[in-house]
């Protein structure tokens, strides 16, 4: 059983791949989004471009992974083609975990490509054993809260709209392109509760020299994914009943 | 061994119970249809076999595995179609069964034959590398049986498979069906279209609102009618309109209507029957054309057993 789960969960997750992430829309909300943000900071303030490096590679990781995700469990389940999954020898948590998988390698790609990018273009040289943990288990988490939205809800548009309202709060309240400092005592509290704080947090302690506490951002992290996957995997359960 | 032995299967959602207390066995080798109007419980007992959703009551063995513990033994072995043909748009016809080989774990060397083998059995290879999303109906369905057998399965599940399907291409479905039962396969097919049922299964389940109520041969089942009279009458007038009018003149008998100028009546005293028609077709001025008595068809049975007009199949899911 454990093989068959694992063997569908790596087959689901290569035809999501070929069917919709690298696909133009999956690629511009990855990858264009977070760099024309970025961009848009940059040109306002040239000179602080290292700063804006975590929260870039930040809000990669997070719109690369929900970009598709957050619609591609939503979309098969009307279509019936998950349920056609679901005749395979296969759980539904294996199921789930290849859409999961998906999300991630995709969320990986553009990742890889963005923080090479801007590395290799500044010269950073950012801790790889902050780097990669923290970036993994973000992938994790994001890609999880994508499917959770995509099970969650019944229409496409649904779960997109609704996913969008977490997605820019993040963008605004975990120190992306605002220190968490600097904002008022009851947002930074509200921040401390949404995963990707603790992204960016990781992140900024991977590039650099700054003291930060990686490991506690990657249990924290963690924390999260198991939050989003095992509801997810419950609801996905239910609509099946 | 049995290819499936179901006990006391009952399907409930929430006060709703859509399966109740179903049991029936499928011998190997048989296609058993599973025959009933929209809503009488099929497709959730297909479901509960196939291991997509789970029994409130009873239990199932599928080519001996239980249906609570080993479903994912049994999956191995079963193909299911469901009733839309729900493969991928965006894959091509080789790609989408190539993926299926894959979840069912086909080795590689196995996959790429038996993926050629099924498109050229299937009319499909020189379409292998177009999109599914292009095919037409019949060409979809085609596939998603395909997609079915790429596994080699010992026990096909066909949910409707001829709905929705112009006549020409129901017609080579149902020859396809019949080829895959002469191979040896075990085929559960669920119908609402009794000429399918009749034509294909070697025995037939009737369920209505979530009970069995008829298991026999399409044979048995015409023999259980013939108890009674079958008896068409043709009339000049639109005799329809006053088919309850004859009805309560022939309370131990069932008026189908066949069309606006053709009625059947089921059941009672034939020499009552034509004195009814005749006194009938007189005080509503209908002009009695013709009267002939029939030999009894699988509907005339499903009529008898279920007490339900088999239009109302037909019109329930579109059908031919």
């Amino acid at each position: 059983m454990v093989r068959d789960d694992l063997r569908c969960i790596y087959e689901i997750a290569a035809k999501d791949m070929r069917t919709y992430y690298l696909k133009p829309p999956a690629i511009s909300w990855g990858i264009v989004f977070p760099v024309a943000w970025t961009l848009a900071f940059y040109l306002r303030s040239p000179g602080d471009f290292e700063e804006l490096v975590p929260g870039l590679i930040a809000m990669t990781i997070l719109f690369s992974t929900t970009a598709a995700e957050a619609v591609v469990i939503n979309f098969e389940m009307r279509l019936g083609s998950l349920e056609r999954l679901l005749l395979a020898p296969v759980s539904i948590g294996g199921v789930l975990l290849g859409k999961v998988l998906g999300g991630f390698l995709f969320g990986l790609l553009m990742t890889a490509a963005v923080t090479a990018g801007t590395v290799l273009a500044i010269g950073l040289r950012p801790d790889l054993t902050i780097l990669i943990p923290v970036a993994v288990l973000s992938l994790l988490v994001f890609s999880s809260m994508g499917a959770l939205f995509s099970v969650g809800f019944k229409e496409v548009f649904e779960a997109q709209t609704f996913l969008n309202l977490p997605r820019f709060l993040m963008v605004f309240l975990c120190g992306v392109v605002y220190p968490i400092s600097a904002m008022p005592a009851p947002l930074q509290s509200i921040s401390q509760l949404l995963p990707l704080t603790y992204t960016v947090e990781g992140l900024r302690g991977a590039f650099s020299a700054a003291p930060s506490s990686p490991l506690l951002d990657s249990i924290v992290l963690a924390g999260f994914f198991v939050l989003f996957i095992f509801p997810a995997m419950r609801l996905l359960r239910k609509r099946f009943e | 061994m049995k290819a499936i032995e179901v006990q006391g299967l009952t399907k409930r959602f929430g006060s709703l119970t859509a399966v109740e207390d179903v049991s029936f066995d499928v011998e190997v080798g048989e296609v058993l249809g599973l025959l009933g109007p929209n809503g009488s419980g099929k497709t959730t007992t297909i479901r509960m076999l196939v291991g997509l959703s789970r029994p409130s009551e009873g239990d199932a063995r599928i080519l001996g595995f239980d249906l609570s513990s080993g479903i994912a033994e049994a999956k191995r072995r079963i193909g299911v179609v469901p009733d839309s043909s729900n493969l991928y748009d965006e894959l091509s016809a080789r790609d989408n069964l190539l993926f299926m080989a894959k979840l069912y774990g086909v080795p590689k060397g196995v996959r790429d034959e038996r993926t050629e083998e099924l498109l050229r059995a299937f009319g499909l290879y020189d379409r292998r590398n177009d999109r599914f999303g292009t095919f037409s109906r019949g060409m979809k369905r085609s596939l998603t049986i395909a997609a079915a057998l790429v596994h080699d399965p010992k026990l096909l599940f066909l949910d409707e498979p001829t709905v929705g399907l112009d006549v020409v291409a129901a017609r080579s479905l149902r020859d396809l069906i019949s080829d895959l039962h002469h191979r040896g396969l075990t085929i559960i097919l669920t119908t609402h279209y009794l000429e399918e049922a009749d034509r294909l299964c070697d025995r037939i389940v009737i369920l209505v609102k979530g009970r069995v109520v008829a298991v026999d041969t399409p044979g048995g089942l015409k023999r259980s009618a013939e108890e009674g009279s079958v008896i068409e009458a043709s009339f000049r007038g639109a005799a329809s309109d006053h088919s309850a009018d004859l009805s309560a003149r022939l309370p131990g008998s069932k008026v189908v209507v066949l069309d606006g100028m053709r009625l059947k009546i089921l059941g009672g005293d034939p020499t009552r029957v034509l004195e009814e028609l005749v006194g009938f077709s007189r005080s509503h001025d209908l002009g009695l054309e013709a009267v002939n008595s029939m030999k009894p068809t699988l509907e005339d049975a499903f009529v008898r057993i279920t007490g339900l007009s088999p239009a109302v199949m037909a019109k329930e899911k579109g059908g031919r």
